[in-house]
């Protein structure tokens, strides 16, 4: 095993930036998390880099490592070949603010948009309902908003549709509330239209890089479709919704 | 001051963790104006990594359970240094904090009748701790900061604070800079709460994210709050060790909860050889019991058999594996093993432990449902924190109130598990509403002093002017090595004093670091700055430490190992005086009769 890693990481900001070679010292089990560190304590103090537990917990140390959206804490530097430089970039979907690190706010004002948790129990009554209902729900609620399945999501990355697309993320966390045994909330309208729900076309790339190996497109975004159809594409429920207005469809 | 962005709130949360954000929903609710500052993004904050469970007596899987043996476990837990209000407050509470936060849309497991499900963790009398897997703090950080994004509450991320501006002993606002652009900036508050969290990146093996630096602890210090409890510091039994990337990182109490056993190089339990005369009669003694224990706790029956000794408390259980470590007895890499793998079926391991199983996968190439973790003790939270009044969480300067880590008081010598994300809901509420209280209270800001802004924001820059100083890093590196060598879990006069000799040179040079580039999101910088902090808080936490000469709870000397009842009548307190701190004894309040009579039965 070679003893020392070469890497190569982006450095300055939006107006001016360049690849920079980096050479660290390689220990057992490091992750390129380690390796940036490493870099930051010999050679750049002031390389730019964010992340929080180091433990893939978090979601706050997404970048591209050889061009592949990752979570750096929980990406192991043996992984990659040993005699080629590991590029590290930050997550190109963003505007970039210096060296690894992205101006990522698009997404918390996105977020806004959602209409939160709405439970109708009878004051004082208890919640009930199964593991399975949960286990369900728990699913969408593991998402550690790292945003990486934002980062390569084509609708944003090649087509910048930040307007007029929640992303991802976004449909995981309503698929959450919309999927809650508890929740009363409908916000189906909202995902045809607001959230732009129609513009994925199910390539499943987010599912892919999603570090915490949710099923984004087949249990979020797919079952979210067929509601969005249901209510607004389906002939004969159409007629029962005029006729027989409810709360939630 | 004009040429500094300014912004004026009736309450400012420094800190968006579980207590920041339980606050800041909490102050907006009242009607508050008010804004949230933090460090990092929001949702990022250190509650996410906590995993095992939220603390509260619900009883819904032992229906014997009450906040009356919550606030007793607590108690004895904290080896009675606890100021009682705060237990009593935490354990009466904490049950409607919880389903609080499910009538909010967490998503907590549920038993076989629907309800939220609760486990066992260690010194807790019942199973007692709702919980999502073992990513219990995800779950709790979510509900609150999408509840919290409707509430108009004003988010400022990635915005460090500096210094808190007081006015006659009065909150007048705070300073601080914003990591992207590295502008300065003024806050005018009425009230300020501190949920700024611990300070265990002052350790090198420790389970805290780079965010605890002590920030919280320092400015409430200087600004003359007082600190309690300094010299506590919990080690948790059980971090990863290996490989050394991930050395400290949390392996949750909840895998000895579901039933994980430790073992030493000899295939010895042991943790019953290591149960502590105040614990006599309370565990298992036989390898049979304990296995009956977990067995009716795993078919969801209450056990006929006394729990596991892996389930005493974490200071007992830190010291244990330690003493197996030095006599030779540990794991190939200066641990001991955990083993669920032995004891529950895989299927069962990644359902309740799915981090854990992920985590070891990934990082140390081991899989935990079919062998054994190697563990052994991480820095993982100060009992020590800003002195507080009980019901109102106000400190003794009129505006600044504090909750979560940064509040020292509720846990006394040794908090234990789960009960600090149930005190960050209960004293985080608590916070905000009379910090709300304390603003409507005001007519008019207190007034900030022009010229202390500038001298703080010509210290700021400081780290700049320097041109042959060393890397900021290695003076952290040589701090952290310092206090883990000498101020770790077991400690002498002699390696107390040697840390504090350490620490004073350290001071020099941290005072001519330098780090380079501009002030444009500059981590060097950043952790220029901190470095006070730090150095600040270790100091105080030395000097505590080698003041109390006993042994309890978390403090342990090997020079006075004995528990000293005498000792057990007064905390140690860290006050400013005029050129230093001062640390004083100051008599424990004791509970009145009315609850001193749960605690009977242990003396």
């Amino acid at each position: 095993m070679s003893q020392k890693i070469s890497l190569q990481i982006q450095r300055g900001d939006q107006a001016e930036n360049e690849m920079v070679d980096y050479t660290v010292d390689r220990a057992p089990g490091m992750v390129v998390l380690d390796a940036i560190h490493a870099v930051q304590a010999q050679d750049a103090p002031d390389m730019a880099v964010r992340w929080n537990c180091k433990a893939g917990k978090c979601g706050s140390c997404g970048g591209e490592v050889n061009g592949i959206p990752k979570l750096m804490c929980m990406d192991r530097v043996d992984n990659y070949p040993e005699d080629e430089p590991i590029s590290i970039r930050p997550m190109k979907s963003f505007p970039l603010i210096r060296d690894l690190v992205c101006d990522v706010s698009w997404n918390y004002e996105v977020n806004k948009k959602i209409p939160a948790f709405k439970m109708d129990l009878p004051e004082g009554e208890e919640p009930r309902f199964t593991q399975a209902d949960a286990d369900r729900v728990q699913e969408f609620r593991k998402c550690i908003e790292c945003f990486l399945c934002q980062d390569v999501c084509h609708v944003i990355r090649d087509h910048d549709k930040k307007e007029e697309f929640a992303g991802p993320r976004f449909f995981v966390r309503t698929a959450g509330l919309e999927m809650h045994p508890l929740d009363v909330e409908d916000r189906i309208p909202l995902l045809k239209d607001e959230l732009g729900l129609g513009y994925c076309n199910i390539t499943k790339c987010c599912t892919e890089v999603c570090p915490e190996n949710i099923s984004i497109t087949d249990n979020a975004i797919i079952p979210l479709k067929e509601r969005v159809v249901d209510q607004f594409y389906d002939p004969l429920k159409k007629l029962v919704q005029i006729l027989l207005p409810s709360k939630k469809s | 001051m004009d040429k500094y962005q300014t912004f004026e709130y009736d309450v400012i949360i420094i800190g968006a963790g579980g207590a920041g954000l339980r606050a800041a929903i909490e102050a907006s609710t009242q009607g508050a104006r008010t804004a949230l500052v933090c460090k990092s993004l929001l949702g990022k904050a250190h509650t996410v990594m906590a995993e095992g469970g939220v603390a509260a007596a619900l009883a819904n899987v032992d229906g014997r359970d009450d906040w009356k043996v919550h606030f007793r476990d607590t108690m004895k837990g904290g080896k009675y240094l606890n100021q009682w209000r705060m237990a009593q407050l935490h354990a009466q509470e904490a049950p409607e904090r919880v389903r609080e936060l499910e009538s909010w849309g967490a998503i907590l497991d549920r038993t076989r009748d629907g309800r939220i499900m609760q486990r066992n963790f260690g010194g807790h009398t019942y199973p007692r701790l709702a919980h999502v897997g073992d990513r219990t703090g995800l779950e709790m950080i979510r509900t609150l900061q999408d509840r919290g994004v409707h509430q108009g509450i004003d988010v400022h991320m990635e915005c460090t604070i500096r210094w808190l501006l007081t006015d006659n002993g009065q909150i007048a606002g705070c300073f601080g800079y914003q990591r992207e652009s590295g502008r300065f900036v003024v806050f005018r508050a009425k009230s300020i709460v501190m949920a700024t969290g611990g300070i265990g990146r002052c350790w090198s093996v420790t389970s805290n994210s780079w965010e605890y630096t002590a920030d919280g602890h320092a400015m409430a210090l200087w600004a003359g709050a007082e600190l309690i409890d300094n010299e506590f510091v919990q080690f948790h039994p059980t971090g990863m060790v290996w490989p050394p990337s991930v050395r400290g990182t949390l392996i949750t109490e909840g895998v000895r909860g579901e039933g994980g056993v430790l073992l030493n190089s000899e295939d010895q339990r042991f943790m019953f050889d290591n149960i502590p005369e105040m614990f006599q009669g309370e565990y298992a003694e036989t390898q049979e019991e304990a296995t009956r224990w977990v067995d009716a706790v795993v078919a969801d029956k209450i056990p006929d058999a006394r729990r596991p000794p892996e389930l005493l408390t974490r200071d007992v259980v830190a010291r244990a594996i330690r003493r197996e470590v030095r006599a030779g007895r540990g794991s190939p890499h200066g641990g001991v093993f955990l083993d669920i793998a032995s004891r529950r079926s895989a299927e069962a391991i990644k359902k309740k432990l799915p981090s854990m199983y992920h985590q070891f996968k990934e990082l140390a190439d081991v899989d935990i449902t079919t062998d054994r973790m190697e563990v052994g003790p991480t820095c993982h939270y100060t009992m020590g924190g800003i002195r507080v009044d009980p019901d109102t969480q106000e400190t003794i300067i009129g505006g600044l109130f504090a909750a979560g880590e940064v509040a020292g008081g509720m846990h006394g010598s040794n908090r234990l598990g789960g009960n600090s994300l149930s005190d960050l809901l209960v004293f985080g509420k608590r916070a905000g509403q009379y910090a709300a209280e304390h603003a409507e209270s005001q007519d008019s800001y207190n007034e900030i002093n022009p010229d202390e802004v500038s001298r703080v924001a010509t210290e700021l820059l400081h780290p700049f002017e320097s041109t042959d100083g060393e890397n900021p890093y290695s003076v952290h590196e040589d701090l952290r090595e310092l206090m883990q060598e000498n101020v770790g879990i077991v400690r002498t006069d002699e390696d107390l004093r040697e840390a504090l000799e350490g620490i004073k040179q350290l001071r020099v040079r941290a005072a001519n670091v330098k780090v380079g580039g501009n002030i444009q999101f500059n981590p060097g910088w950043h952790l220029a700055l901190d470095l006070k902090n730090m150095l600040d808080i270790s100091e105080v936490v030395t000097r505590a430490a080698l003041q109390r000469t006993e042994s309890r709870g978390a403090h342990t000397r090997e020079d006075y190992p004995d528990t000293d009842p005498e000792w057990g009548k007064f905390n140690l307190v860290a006050r400013q005086s005029e050129n230093d701190v001062d640390i004083v004894k100051i008599p424990l309040e004791l509970p009145p009769p009315e609850l001193a009579v749960l605690l009977e039965d242990d003396d």
